[in-house]
């Protein structure tokens, strides 16, 4: 018997809402679908209205995880097209704050991925110990979550010796405790059951569907914008990139938790060898017509910003396309012939962070399924007819 | 007095109230080890240590909205809760913690007790199966599903590993058997093997993790209790705390001895033996992920029924040898 299910936009192994809909034969999916647009909020059209300062706080919150990818990201495009170029210490601190943003997200997860699979007690200790890198990130920029350390031509806070000898000590419980992480991650029995040969993406599929980051470094490819398109400070830093040639959610854990020991790596390479100077260069209030593209490797892959100057203090055009994006086509082809159970795991291995991928919105009737194009104007004056019309709503009643 | 005995054991112990009390404090202690294993603190503010949390989840829950679906079958969406507690209080009653007298069977301790008590753990799960059919909620389909394949996997390896003391026992009373343990307590370390086929299938009968498949939350929802609220769910909670009570006490029965010593001592050793199962049990849910269901089938027939097979055989070649 072949049945539909509805895995979303609300369903408990989704932290943000998007739709699944997964045709089923009993346990086995044949066929799945993904539809998008429930999160979106118009951040591209709201950052032509701001000035080139003012959008570094608003890509920020492209992401609640990520945010300081999208503010690099936008940021290094803005200085490229304004010529800046920021001190040597500033940048260091930026790809600091970059490589601990990789931690916390990496760690997090890991812990999100025991938890779809059941396995609370790994998802409890990863959460505990990413409270160290948080804190670290607290002591760097003052914020846990939005660092708002990123401004034009380098950095807004400095580091100090107390902070650089913290962020050592924190380092080497991190990599103590990730390579128990490792081992557990892998050899854990049930939890390998779960995850070995799940969401297969073969290395052709993976290239022709275009994946990104972790999916793409899972299925054999090392590919990786830090190494291939070196900014600013990676070209001096020693490291590799970590690949798996599993092809399957398993290979996704290996390459995460690969990626968080390189990371610790970068992280002390940097702290040691931070150079003196200045931590900003001071920016213009215009940038020079024109336009760029900006590349980041985010946690999730790879992170593009199109930017386009008019001349004035505010962007022509900022286009965002955020790593999950990139890997929904991946999804679709890993989830076919999986089980219902493997679900949440496949999706989750893409980390996806669907607020960043929302670019867009298409408007669907309810009763006919006719797709519509609508200008804001006329879905401004239907919103008026619909409220003038509504019934009155009467205040709530207790029910007893 | 034989009246006043009798109201006794139904209503106080090991009736109604003890298992109402004692299934919570167990939970509570399950929940703690769970915590504690996850360096959390699990429940601490309701009560001293938190003792009371379960209790007040039960109430909260009884005090919670009640909905029934539209499209369920409404008689029996209703009933099957209290049925199912209903089925593992009575099983309760046939654990032989004092109400018995070796010589002289009686209405809850009689041969083939073994067998009921089995019989009314299994209960629970076509009551769960029917309870997720009724409510005909998509995720509680594809629950019901699963709760029917998981019991072809675990039942078999159960019901071989619990009888197999019983047959180096040579009855099928669970009051003789634990007193023929009493007196050899060397032999009960042959059964261990059969102790942990029974510790893991009743892992599996309770649906937690690994095996809590039928109630996935994030592959599909609440499973089997997706529709379930208010005082429905709280019963269903319920049945679950008595039903892991009861079975930690039929394993504590029958591999571990039972629970000598009359009233009070006796409550002692039902105490203490079957928090060590429930430990055990949660020992289990703290170090392994949720499988599939169908690596839960594979398990059960591939590991699970050839070990119980082998202390079968086992057992009855000791039982040849000693005779």
């Amino acid at each position: 018997m072949s049945f539909q299910i509805p895995i979303g936009p609300q369903h408990p192994a989704l932290k943000e809402p998007i739709s699944l809909r997964m045709t089923v034969e009993g346990e086995v999916i044949t066929d799945a679908d993904i539809r998008l647009g429930y999160n979106h909020r118009g951040l591209e059209k709201l950052a032509e209205e701001r000035t080139w300062i003012q959008n570094i706080y608003l890509t920020e919150r492209i992401c609640g995880i990520c945010s300081h990818s999208h503010a690099t990201c936008y940021v290094q495009g803005v200085e490229k097209l304004m010529e800046l170029t920021p001190p040597r210490r500033g940048l260091y601190i930026r790809y600091l704050v970059s490589e601990l943003e990789r931690v916390h997200s990496h760690l997090l997860w890991l812990g999100v991925a025991g938890h779809e699979a059941g396995f609370d007690s790994f998802f409890m200790y990863t959460w505990r110990d990413r409270e160290i890198v948080m804190d670290l990130l607290e002591m760097i920029s003052g914020n846990r979550v939005h660092y708002a350390i990123n401004t034009l031509g380098g950095v807004r806070r400095d580091l100090d010796e107390g902070q650089k000898s913290k962020i050592l000590e924190g380092v080497a419980t991190l990599r103590k405790r990730s390579e128990y992480y490792f081992r557990i991650g892998a050899t854990e029995p049930s939890f390998v059951a779960r995850i070995a040969g799940v969401g297969m993406l073969s290395k052709e599929r993976a290239i022709a569907l275009c994946a990104v980051g972790p999916v793409l470094r899972a299925s054999g490819v090392a590919r990786d914008v830090r190494k291939e398109d070196p900014c600013a400070v990676y070209d001096e830093l020693d490291f590799n990139i970590g690949t798996a040639d599993s092809c399957d959610v398993l290979g996704r854990v290996v390459v995460r938790v690969k990626e968080l020991l390189e990371s610790y790596k970068m992280i002390e390479q940097m702290v040691k060898g931070l150079p003196d100077g200045d931590i900003v260069a001071k920016a213009p209030r215009k940038a020079k017509p024109g336009e760029t593209v900006s590349r980041y490797e985010a946690p999730r892959g790879e992170n593009i910003h199109y930017i386009q100057a008019n001349g004035s203090d505010k962007p022509e055009r900022l286009k965002v396309r955020a790593p999950t994006l990139a890997n929904y086509p991946a999804t679709v082809e890993m989830l076919r012939k999986g089980f219902i159970a493997d679900i949440p795991l496949i999706f989750a291995a893409i980390d996806p962070c669907i607020c960043c991928a929302e670019r867009t919105v298409t408007l669907v009737s309810a009763r006919s399924g006719e797709e519509s194009v609508v200008r804001m104007s006329d879905l401004r004056r239907r919103a008026l007819a619909r409220s003038g019309n509504a019934p009155v709503k009467g205040n709530a009643v207790w029910p007893f | 007095m034989a009246v006043l005995r009798t109201f006794l054991y139904l209503l106080v112990y090991p009736g109604l109230i003890f298992l109402f009390v004692y299934s919570t404090f167990c939970e509570w202690f399950d929940r703690k080890v769970y915590a504690r294993l996850q360096n959390r603190m699990g429940p601490t503010h309701t009560g001293r240590f938190g003792l009371l949390q379960p209790i007040a989840d039960f109430l909260k829950l009884l005090a919670k909205e009640d909905v029934v679906p539209e499209a369920a079958d409404k008689r029996l969406f209703s009933v099957l809760p209290a049925i199912g507690l209903a089925v593992v209080a009575t099983a309760g009653l046939l654990l032989p913690v004092w109400n018995f007298d070796l010589a002289r069977p009686g209405w809850t301790s009689f041969p083939g007790d073994i067998i009921v008590i089995l019989y009314l753990l299994s209960l629970p799960t076509l009551i769960l199966f029917l309870a997720a059919w009724s409510s005909t909620n998509l995720f509680s389909t594809i629950g019901g599903s699963r709760v029917l394949t998981m019991l072809f996997g675990y039942e078999v390896p159960l019901f071989l590993a619990v009888l197999s003391p019983a047959i180096l026992a040579d009855s099928w009373r669970l009051a003789e058997i634990a007193a023929f343990y009493q007196a050899r307590p060397l032999l009960l370390l042959p059964n261990l093997l059969g102790f942990f086929v029974a510790l893991i299938a009743v892992q599996a009968k309770l649906e937690r993790t690994p095996f809590d498949i039928p109630h996935a939350e994030t592959e599909i929802v609440g499973g089997t209790f997706t529709e379930y609220s208010g005082k429905k769910l709280a019963l269903f909670r319920l049945t679950f705390d008595v039903e892991l009570v009861v079975a930690s006490g039929l394993l504590a029965a029958v591999f571990m001895g039972g629970f000598p010593g009359g009233a009070v001592i006796g409550f002692a050793h039902f105490v203490v033996k079957t928090l060590v199962v429930i430990f055990l049990l949660s020992l289990i849910r703290a170090l392994t992920a949720r499988i599939r269901v169908d690596q839960v089938i594979s398990f059960s027939w591939k590991v699970l029924a050839p070990l119980a097979v082998i202390q079968l055989l086992a057992i009855i070649l000791l039982k040849g040898f000693l005779s």
